[in-house]
Formats: C-alpha cells, sequence, structure tokens
C-alpha cells in the first residue's frame, strides 16, 4: 500500500500552482464577473502551453498522457485558484465522453484538438427546471440533425463542440456536435464565470457518439468519472477558503484580542478542516480508482464527490462567517468561493443525487 | 498510489490468515461478532481470561506487538505490516481492547523515559498480556484541564509519598501496573510542577473503586492513593517534566483510539438493509438513504485518512495532530447513528435487551456509550482546540490561569 501522489505528480502540480498563483489572481475572476471576457485567455492559453489540457490524453491523441492521478492535482489546483476557464467541461466531461464512447475516427479528429487547448468542448443535458431524469430529454437526434434546447450548458458560451444527450429512434444517445451554427444565449448563474449558456440547436448538423449505445448510462459513467475530478477542485477551493479564514481570524481584532483566539469561531473553523481533510482522503481514494478503472470506481467516485460537495459548500460559507459584515461585500473576495462551490455542486447533479449514487453502489454486506 | 497488497504484503497476509485459522479461539468468534458496544459478553465465558489466553498464545506465536522492538516482546515489523495484522485478526481484535491502554500508550511511555533493566522487566509481560496496565491521568478537578491535577507527590528519602485521587482509570481492577502523573511543586505554574511514575497497583494505599456509569456498565475506576510509596527510581523523565512525558502518552493515545474506530455505519446499513418502515424497506426512502451516504463518506473519509497515516509512517514520518479528528468525527457519528436508528423503529427501538432488539441492541448500547466516546480521551471540544491551535495556527484562548503558581489559581468549589 502507498497512498500518497507520486514525486514526480507532485512536481508537475507545483509547477501549475506557480503558474496559476503568478497569472490567475482574484483579478482574474474579476475581469470574467465584471468585465465583458467569458473566459480568462491568457489563462487558458498559458495551461496550453505547460499541456495542462492533455494530461490525461493518450499521446496517440495527442496528449501528455502523464495519467489521472496527475490531472487529479491539476484540477485540484484549478479549483485553488478560481480558474476562469473552460477546463472543467473541455476536459472533464467532453474528453471524457469523446474517449469512452466515441469512434475512432472521432478520437482522431477531436482529441488533439481539445488536448491543446485549441478547441473548448462540453456536455449539454439539462433541459427543465429541476434535477434532470431521462424523460426530461426532449432534444431529438435524427437524419443527422438536432433539434431542441438545452437550458443550462456549461461554458456553452465559448465551447466549439458539445457532446449532447439526446433522443433518438433508439432511445436517449449521446451525439457529437460542433457548435459553429447553433443559437447561444448567456444565462445569468451563481457563478458567472461558468459561461454557461442556453443552446439552441435547429436542424443543427451532429453524428452520433460512436456506437449505438445507451446515452444515459454512458453519461452516468461519464459523470462517475468527471466526479473524481470535479471532487479534487471542491477540494482546492475549501482548502482556500479555510486558509482565507484563518488568514482573516489571526489579524482581526475584537474586545481586543484577535477573533481567531475565540472558541465559537475555532471550532467553526476546526470543523471546516474536518470536513476538508475527509473530502481530502475520498478524494486520494477515488484518484486510485479513477487512475486504475478499478471495480469500486462508482462507490469511490460517489464518496468523492458527496464529502468534497460538503466542504467546499461549508468552507465557502464559514469563511463568510468568520469574515463577519465584511465577508458580505462584493469588494471583499468571499463570495467568489461561495459562488463556485455552489455552481460546482450542481453541475453533474446536486448533492442529493449524489447521496442516492453513493447508497446504490454500496456492497450488500457493507 | 497502490492500495492492493504487494507481493511480500500478501504472502504476509496469507500467513497471518493461515495462522488465525488454526488458532484463533473460534468459539468466541460468535458472541464477540454480537457483542454489544461497549463491553465484552461472551456468553459464560470469562472475558479477561480468554482476552489474556490470546494474547498469550499470540505472543508465543510471534504476533504480540508486531511493532515493537524484538528485544521488548515485539517483532520489529514494519506499520503496514501491523495494521495488515489488525485486519486479519477482526473481531478477535476486540479481545485485545484490555490491552490497548497499556500497550498503545504506557509502552510509549516507557519505551521513551524509563531505564533499559526496567524496559527488560516489564515491556515483554505487557506485550504477552501477563501484566495489565493502566493509566492515572485525570482527576475529579483536573479532566480537560488535565495540568491542572492535584494528586501530590512529596520526596521522603528515596521514596516519593503519594496522597490523592485519580478517576476515570480504565481496568485499573485488572491491572498489575500504571503509569501516574504528580504534582511536585505547587508553587510554580501548573505544567511545570508536574511529575511522571510508574507503580505497583497492589502497593499498599492504593484502593480502586468501579465506577457505575450512565449506561450501567463498570468499566472505570476512581483510584485512591493513601500515602502510597513508589521509588524514586520508578520516576519517567525529570522531576517538574511530567507534562513533557505525559504528551508522549496522550499523543499516543490518539492514535490508539483513532486506529479502531467504531463509527456504527456497518449496524445502521445491517438495520435499514432489513427493516420495513411506512414507506417500505427502510434502504430505499430518500430520507434514510441521504444520511446513510453522509454517514459512509465520513466513515470512509476516516478509513481513508487513517491508511494515509499509515503510509506517512510508513515513510518514516510522524504523524501529526490532524489525527485527532479521528475520535472527533467517529464520537458524534455514531451517537447520530444510533438515535436515527432508534428513531426507525418506534418505541421498539427503546428495547436494550439483546435477545430481543434488532442487531443484538448492539445500536442502543451505543446510544447509551456514545456521550463517552465524545468525552474520553479529549472531548470534542478539546479536540477542535488542539485542531485550531496546532493544525490551523490559531493564537490561544486567553487563560486566566497563564503564568500564575499552581497553589494561587482560582478553583471555585
Amino acid at each position: 500500500m502507498n497512498f500518497d501522489f507520486s514525486d514526480d505528480d507532485k512536481m508537475v502540480q507545483d509547477q501549475i500552482n506557480r503558474f496559476l498563483r503568478d497569472n490567475c489572481g482574484f483579478d482574474e475572476f474579476r475581469s470574467v464577473l465584471e468585465g465583458d471576457a467569458t473566459y480568462s485567455d491568457s489563462v487558458w492559453r498559458g495551461l496550453s502551453e505547460m499541456g495542462v489540457q492533455g494530461t490525461a490524453i493518450p499521446s496517440a491523441y495527442g496528449g501528455v498522457e502523464a495519467g489521472y492521478l496527475s490531472l487529479c492535482l491539476a484540477a485540484r489546483e484549478l479549483g485553488a485558484h478560481l480558474a476562469p476557464v473552460p477546463f472543467s467541461s473541455s476536459i472533464y466531461l467532453a474528453v471524457e465522453a469523446i474517449q469512452r464512447t466515441g469512434s475512432e475516427v472521432q478520437k482522431e479528429e477531436w482529441l488533439p484538438k481539445l488536448a491543446s487547448g485549441q478547441v473548448i468542448g462540453t456536455l449539454a443535458v439539462t433541459e427543465t427546471l429541476q434535477e434532470q431524469v431521462p424523460e426530461d430529454i426532449t432534444t431529438t437526434f435524427a437524419k443527422g440533425k438536432l433539434n431542441g434546447i438545452k437550458l443550462v450548458v456549461p461554458h456553452g458560451l465559448m465551447a466549439d463542440v458539445a457532446v449532447v444527450l439526446a433522443r433518438t429512434s433508439d432511445g436517449l444517445s449521446l451525439v457529437l456536435a460542433p457548435l459553429s451554427d447553433v443559437m447561444r444565449k448567456s444565462i445569468d448563474t451563481v457563478d458567472p464565470t461558468m459561461g454557461s449558456a442556453t443552446i439552441t440547436f435547429k436542424d443543427a448538423p451532429a453524428e452520433l457518439l460512436g456506437e449505438s449505445h445507451d446515452g444515459w448510462s454512458a453519461m452516468s459513467a461519464v459523470y462517475n468519472r468527471a466526479a473524481v475530478l470535479f471532487a479534487f477542485e471542491q477540494l482546492g477551493g475549501a482548502e482556500r477558503a479555510l486558509d482565507m479564514a484563518v488568514g482573516y481570524a489571526k489579524e482581526r481584532f475584537a474586545f481586543g484580542r484577535p477573533i481567531g483566539s475565540f472558541q465559537a469561531l475555532k471550532h467553526m473553523m476546526a470543523d471546516m478542516y474536518v470536513a476538508l481533510k475527509l473530502a481530502e482522503s475520498n478524494c486520494y481514494y477515488a484518484a486510485w480508482a479513477l487512475q486504475n478503472d478499478a471495480d469500486e470506481l462508482a462507490l469511490a467516485a460517489a464518496t468523492a464527490r458527496v464529502s468534497a460537495t460538503q466542504a467546499f459548500q461549508l468552507c465557502s460559507r464559514d469563511n463568510i462567517q468568520v469574515h463577519g459584515g465584511m465577508g458580505f461585500t462584493w469588494e471583499y473576495d468571499c463570495h467568489l468561493y461561495y459562488r463556485r462551490s455552489n455552481y460546482l455542486a450542481l453541475v453533474l447533479g446536486g448533492l442529493t443525487t449524489w447521496e442516492d449514487k453513493l447508497v446504490s453502489a454500496l456492497p450488500d454486506a457493507a | 498510489m497502490e492500495f492492493n497488497d504487494t507481493k511480500e504484503e500478501a504472502a504476509f497476509r496469507g500467513e497471518i490468515r493461515t495462522w488465525i485459522d488454526n488458532n484463533a479461539p473460534d468459539y468466541l468468534f460468535e458472541p464477540l461478532s454480537t457483542s454489544g458496544f461497549g463491553s465484552i459478553q461472551l456468553d459464560g465465558f470469562d472475558p479477561m481470561a480468554e482476552a489474556k489466553q490470546w494474547q498469550k498464545t499470540k505472543a508465543e506465536a510471534g504476533w504480540a506487538c508486531l511493532q515493537w522492538p524484538k528485544d521488548y516482546g515485539g517483532q520489529g515489523a514494519s506499520p503496514i505490516e501491523s495494521v495488515i495484522w489488525n485486519q486479519e485478526e477482526g473481531v478477535y481484535g476486540q479481545l485485545s481492547r484490555m490491552f490497548i491502554i497499556g500497550q498503545g500508550m504506557c509502552a510509549p511511555t516507557m519505551m521513551t523515559f524509563a531505564s533499559e533493566d526496567q524496559k527488560q522487566r516489564y515491556l515483554p509481560k505487557l506485550a504477552s498480556g501477563e501484566e495489565v496496565w493502566c493509566q492515572l491521568f485525570s482527576e475529579p478537578h483536573s479532566g480537560s484541564d488535565l495540568a491542572g491535577l492535584r494528586t501530590r507527590a512529596e520526596k521522603d528519602g528515596d521514596d516519593w509519598v503519594i496522597n490523592g485521587q485519580k478517576i476515570w482509570t480504565s481496568g485499573a481492577q485488572h491491572s498489575e501496573f500504571g503509569i501516574l502523573i504528580t504534582r511536585t511543586d505547587p508553587e510554580v505554574p501548573k505544567h511545570r510542577g508536574l511529575t511522571m511514575f510508574f507503580l505497583d497497583m497492589k502497593s499498599a494505599g492504593v484502593d480502586i473503586r468501579p465506577i457505575k456509569q450512565a449506561n450501567g456498565d463498570s468499566g472505570f475506576n476512581e483510584v485512591y492513593f493513601d500515602n502510597v510509596r513508589i521509588p524514586d527510581a520508578q520516576r519517567l523523565g525529570g522531576v517538574g517534566e511530567g507534562w513533557k512525558v505525559s504528551l508522549t502518552t496522550l499523543m499516543n493515545e490518539r492514535l490508539a483510539i483513532g486506529g479502531s474506530i467504531t463509527t456504527g455505519f456497518p449496524e445502521i446499513k445491517e438495520l435499514v438493509d432489513q427493516l420495513r418502515i411506512a414507506s417500505g424497506t427502510a434502504i430505499n426512502d430518500p430520507a434514510v438513504r441521504s444520511k446513510l451516504a453522509d454517514w459512509y463518506a465520513k466513515s470512509s473519509g476516516l478509513k481513508n485518512t487513517a491508511a494515509r497515516a499509515i503510509s506517512a509512517l510508513s515513510k518514516g514520518e510522524v504523524p501529526g495532530p490532524e489525527n485527532s479528528i479521528g475520535k472527533l468525527v467517529a464520537g458524534g457519528m455514531m451517537q447520530d447513528i444510533a438515535k436515527f436508528s432508534l428513531d426507525l423503529q418506534g418505541l421498539s427501538g427503546a428495547i436494550v435487551d439483546p435477545e430481543i432488539a434488532a442487531g443484538s441492541a448492539r445500536l442502543q448500547a451505543m446510544l447509551m456509550r456514545s456521550p463517552a466516546v465524545r468525552i474520553e480521551g479529549g472531548t470534542d471540544q478539546i479536540l477542535r482546540n488542539i485542531i485550531s491551535e496546532r493544525v490551523l495556527g490559531l493564537p490561544e484562548d486567553m487563560r486566566a490561569d497563564k503564568g500564575m503558581p499552581f497553589n494561587k489559581i482560582p478553583v471555585g468549589n
């Protein structure tokens, strides 16, 4: 047993951390939140130059083939720095869907461009105002054309290609659609840096992803893999939100002493740490399951997802509490974590859905 | 990163499995598996005699206290090897609970502070279960504020004379020896006037009285000292350095307790798989599933955190205060799980008779025992202080007695 990342993986993580520290401060997030940019092009290009998008993509398809453990650590850094780039949609969702379900021709066409960051991808599922079940999907795919409306597509605003869950004559399928001739409209969400869009497909050209398959199970399989990577982003964010709270509590004085010396606040931050630590250990185990495509992946992914969602939501929420009134101003950065944590909690389906998946994955004699 | 056994680890595991199959007291398997939480009931067998016998069998075959040095009754095994042993020992490991305090807390203190002769004399018999040890720390007026303890030790020739009272001493009634922290100088600030000893529990003037606990069991004792004499040679560490010595014991206490953690998760999973509630089988109820997922994520997080600590140990790193999270999470979770399990059963959940209640009433036993888990070995609140101060680096709380000589500290009643 060796329950740790390799020195090589940690070295790559450190390089990404240094790049983001120097190039992806809160001002980048705010340039998207407050400005006209839909994402940070400079950060996206910088990551491309380092080959981060291609971390887990096989070299045959233009990737670095450094494996999923390394990608998990990259995700942690992206989450920690709240990077306003379409990385998660493009890499955890589109790339995973194409790799798992796509045909050889589709992989050869799309993976190299996704690996280099030249093309941005996403996964389009949600159509109605509730947690999606198969019956909610009414977008149709027939004779090479997609028709329907996807209500909220993460990074749909800037994606070049989407894997779309659509209804075919066989039931649901994943369909690959270039987004050059579709109507897209920005849709406001709790985290405006996630580039969410409503996309209308009207006789839009598309093709079935790979061979005939069950689209809902194919999507769920992608979600299981993506859940591990999102969990690492959540972990990174939770850790920074806690650091921010601790840093503030050491410097801010009230009643003649640092507020971090009051047990009411210390114990709150201890609980944040506990949630973070539990999530971190579950994430490590899930990273191993992802890398090895282990039988335990479904359970490990749901477990990491549940505890990382809990940890990020708790840490971002109580970071505001530690900051008091200042934490609720637009000027302070606490709400950036709060926004991101609450968007990421929903992006693959909410906590309740993942709790349900976790219990379904439990072995009978747990 | 690798969770599966290496070839060597798998071979070692196989060796243990074979040995356990051939030597474990399999007639105890059933009673140990269904035994109530918090105390062992063995269907007419004497738990202490069975525990000592199993420990002796293990020691003779070289399976006791694996990670200890060979000279002191162990095998010098790696942390991973002793984890594999614990996994394979499984349900029989409950028999070792009688020795946890001695082997897990007293022994590390003895290894660090006792003389070579003393180590040779005491440690092998502690490993083999021939002699049981206890830890005499808490007092009626000093629990969380342990350094405020009042039991006096006064020098008289080559001896120290002890007067005072300890409380919450687990297993004192079964113990041959104990480690004891005392106040030797009341005129200096409280942490500086303490000294540690070990003593023979049969010494004249030692009076052990069991405490009847809130759950009806009696695992703990009060221990009174009336002019008990301890030779100076049994002092552990310098005079006035008892606090430093105690930190060795307490860090190991958190590791020992954190290592074998009970959360109640397997018990509630077994219950809800079978139990019928208004909406059908309980496991299919959304409210049940939500709670179950939360508890599984926490217990799995603890298991994986422990595995990371072992991984760190095996690389020669020292596990830090972050391991305080184990008991903090498990104690509260067990209490919540127990309460919810009873809730699902309606009034029948109140039945504590193991012959009648579901799951041999283990969940009811957890309900009644869990308040103690959240107190013993550091209360939830003290653990949060440790995490926030030693892990997060937050400032200490204001202490009204800081720097004050012990005998000037206000005591209330």
